[in-house]
């Protein structure tokens, strides 16, 4: 049942990435848990598949901005996951020499303008990623990963109707996973469908299963393919749940509170974006063997990820002080 | 030397700075017309590509400068009234101010956000702030409040060319104001003060326009045999202190006057910084003359109570002498 018109080299690709952000995201939850981790940490963990089908119909020449939840984005724009793993640590050998943290994980040659601990604030920037492309007509595409808590935000509206009139390369996609922290979306958002925010601005929103990475590629690449042809932004809604809690560790002060129920999270669970994916590509696809192949490269790569963030140094402590302004 | 006005010295430094390099946009409210004539005709050389009227949107367009900026544009941003600029404190603080440092110094910033400030009359509260000294305490920024038109524009300048976020705050008092303005090209560098007036018994340091009142104070306690150094720091971030510390090393006595609020002003900044490393220069405490903290009112005699002018300045200078 593998119909699709991507290669198997993509397909593969694409889960690996997906694995990656999996064991990457599963590891910090533990890790931060036995306090390896300072401040704390958000997981996408259930959310893999809408990171990973974005960013694969993107150049390393495109950008993104991303989320206080941004692991997996970053992982799927081409973050190496040892600088990343260090920077979480608060080591000198993070991608942003542990002046940055989760939440603020950047990479500039990779595209990657900023995970950002501002809910919304991502949408103007990479709407702004877009102006520079159109100004300069160097053909990049920005794509804004936001959530549904964002898209409540003015931010979100002033950046699609900014784009809007101007036509510019911004692919929006929202990642529904239905809780704004720990208020559910329906409780506090107007309308069912994020996507049909699009209307109100006079471009297309779009409806995807944000849990299979093939959907979420190809409609990403449709909007790719507009943004870039000049014809303007697209607003993509991911449906998805993320499995774990708003913040790691919740539990520890919001106690026996609860505000999803528990068969919710099960049926999700049951939706997971790499069985999704594993139930329709193995074995016509893919044999067992190759799958398991790709788990266990992930996981040695983890292995060494920790490893490397534990055996790298803190920064000096007063390297707080530098960073500030750029002299050249 | 040709004489031009506050207003033309801003059109000027704009189009030069257009002209110099292609990564260089403008955008704001209104810059197509110009609202107060700062971006007229830039459209004309510069065209609608890269003289963007904003829909009056701050936290969406000021942010959408943000990221042009990181994506290797230099952009110009234009907040109409500093009042504005509450609606995108998230833009200018938390990002623009922040997104360097959080990155390890891996982002350039090169992001020139421009406002006009100050009381003009009865522009009411929401129109009449000067608002930089509440960027003073946002670690990341660079503010610079020109006095004048030759400041004006090499301080504009400078700022475009800068690779971080600069403030520039425009006193739309001074817009009809003349200065004598070089046709060669020249930088006012951020980071420099300027003795506006020589003087051996008071350090006057004024901000802004204030530095207008400043001298006119200046002249008239020179009827009363009271010789007083003006200075004008030009730039709040980052602060000239050795030019500030050595005038009062000179006079040992000084007064800050700034438009702005008494409570966390600019002025009180300043006056710390002396308190803190001038202290032996002194023969008094160092004195601030600045607004109330009202917000700034409606009405003719309310707004002129609450405002410090020369004639303020001068009794405030005389009493600490007397």
């Amino acid at each position: 049942m593998a119909d699709t018109s991507l290669s198997t080299d993509k397909l593969l690709d694409m889960y690996r990435t997906m694995q990656t952000i999996r064991q990457f995201e599963s590891r910090v939850r533990d890790i931060f848990q036995e306090g390896q981790i300072p401040g704390f940490v958000h997981v996408s963990i259930g959310e893999e598949a809408s990171a990973t089908g974005v960013a694969a119909a993107l150049t390393k020449q495109d950008y993104i901005t991303s989320t206080h939840r941004g692991h997996g984005h970053l992982i799927a724009k081409g973050g190496e996951v040892k600088p990343m793993m260090a920077e979480l640590f608060g080591k000198k050998t993070g991608y942003c020499k542990g002046k940055g943290g989760s939440m603020h994980i950047a990479n500039f040659e990779l595209g990657i303008l900023g995970a950002n601990g501002i809910v919304g604030a991502g949408l103007p920037i990479a709407t702004g990623a877009g102006l520079a492309a159109k100004v300069r007509g160097s053909g990049e595409v920005a794509a804004c990963f936001f959530g549904d808590g964002a898209s409540n935000e003015g931010t979100f509206h002033e950046s699609l109707n900014i784009a809007s009139s101007w036509k510019l390369p911004v692919v929006y996609v929202c990642e529904n996973n239905l809780y704004g922290e720990f208020t559910a979306g329906k409780d506090v958002t107007s309308v069912k469908d994020i996507a049909d925010r699009a209307r109100g601005h006079d471009m297309p929103g779009i409806v995807v299963n944000g849990n299979d990475v093939v959907e979420v590629h190809e409609t990403t690449s449709q909007a790719v393919e507009r943004a870039r042809k000049g014809e303007g932004p697209t607003l993509i809604e991911c449906k998805t749940y993320r499995w774990e809690g708003h913040v790691v560790g919740e539990e520890a002060f919001l106690g026996k509170r609860s505000y999803r129920p528990s068969d919710e999270i099960e049926a999700w669970k049951r939706r997971c974006p790499l069985i999704t994916f594993e139930q329709r590509f193995v074995p016509d696809t893919f044999s067992q063997e190759e799958i398991e192949a790709v788990q266990a490269d992930v996981k040695r790569a983890i292995d060494d990820a920790v490893q490397f963030a534990q055996d790298s140094p803190y920064p000096e402590p007063e390297e707080a002080l530098e960073d500030m302004f750029s002299n050249a | 030397m040709p004489e031009m006005n506050f207003i033309q010295a801003i059109n000027t430094a704009l189009a030069e700075e257009l002209r110099l390099d292609s990564k260089t946009f403008l955008m704001g409210l209104d810059v197509w017309v110009g609202a107060f004539g700062a971006t007229s005709g830039l459209t004309d050389e510069f065209g609608a590509e890269r003289i963007l009227n904003a829909p009056i949107s701050e936290a969406g367009y000021a942010g959408a400068g943000v990221g042009a900026a990181m994506a290797g544009m230099r952009p110009i941003v234009e907040i109409e009234f500093a009042s504005f600029f509450y609606c995108c404190w998230d833009q200018v603080c938390n990002q623009a101010a922040k997104l360097r440092y959080m990155s390890g110094g891996q982002a350039d910033m090169p992001i020139t956000f421009r406002a006009v400030c100050g009381a003009v009359g009865s522009a009411a509260a929401q129109h009449s702030e000067t608002v930089y000294s509440q960027f003073m305490s946002v670690p990341g920024l660079k503010i610079v409040v020109p006095s004048g038109a030759y400041d004006m524009k090499g301080l504009l300048k400078s700022a475009i060319r800068d690779n971080n976020p600069v403030l520039v705050f425009e006193h739309l008092k001074l817009g009809r104001s003349k200065e004598e303005v070089p046709e060669e090209e020249y930088l006012v560098p951020i980071g420099q003060a300027a003795v506006k007036r020589e003087g051996s018994d008071v350090t006057i340091i004024a901000i802004g326009y204030m530095v207008s009142q400043a001298l006119k104070a200046a002249k008239a306690l020179e009827e009363d045999g009271i010789s007083a150094e003006v200075i004008d720091p030009r730039s709040l971030i980052p602060l000239d202190e050795e030019t500030l510390l050595s005038s009062v090393a000179k006079t040992h006595n000084v007064l800050v006057v700034d438009e702005g609020h008494l409570r966390c002003g600019a002025a009180a900044e300043i006056s710390a910084v002396i308190a803190d490393k001038g202290f032996d220069s002194l023969d008094a405490p160092v004195k601030r003359l600045a607004a109330p903290d009202v917000p700034v009112p409606f009405s003719p005699p309310l707004e002129k109570f609450i405002l410090p002018n020369d004639k303020k300045i001068s009794a405030t200078v005389k009493e600490m002498l007397g």
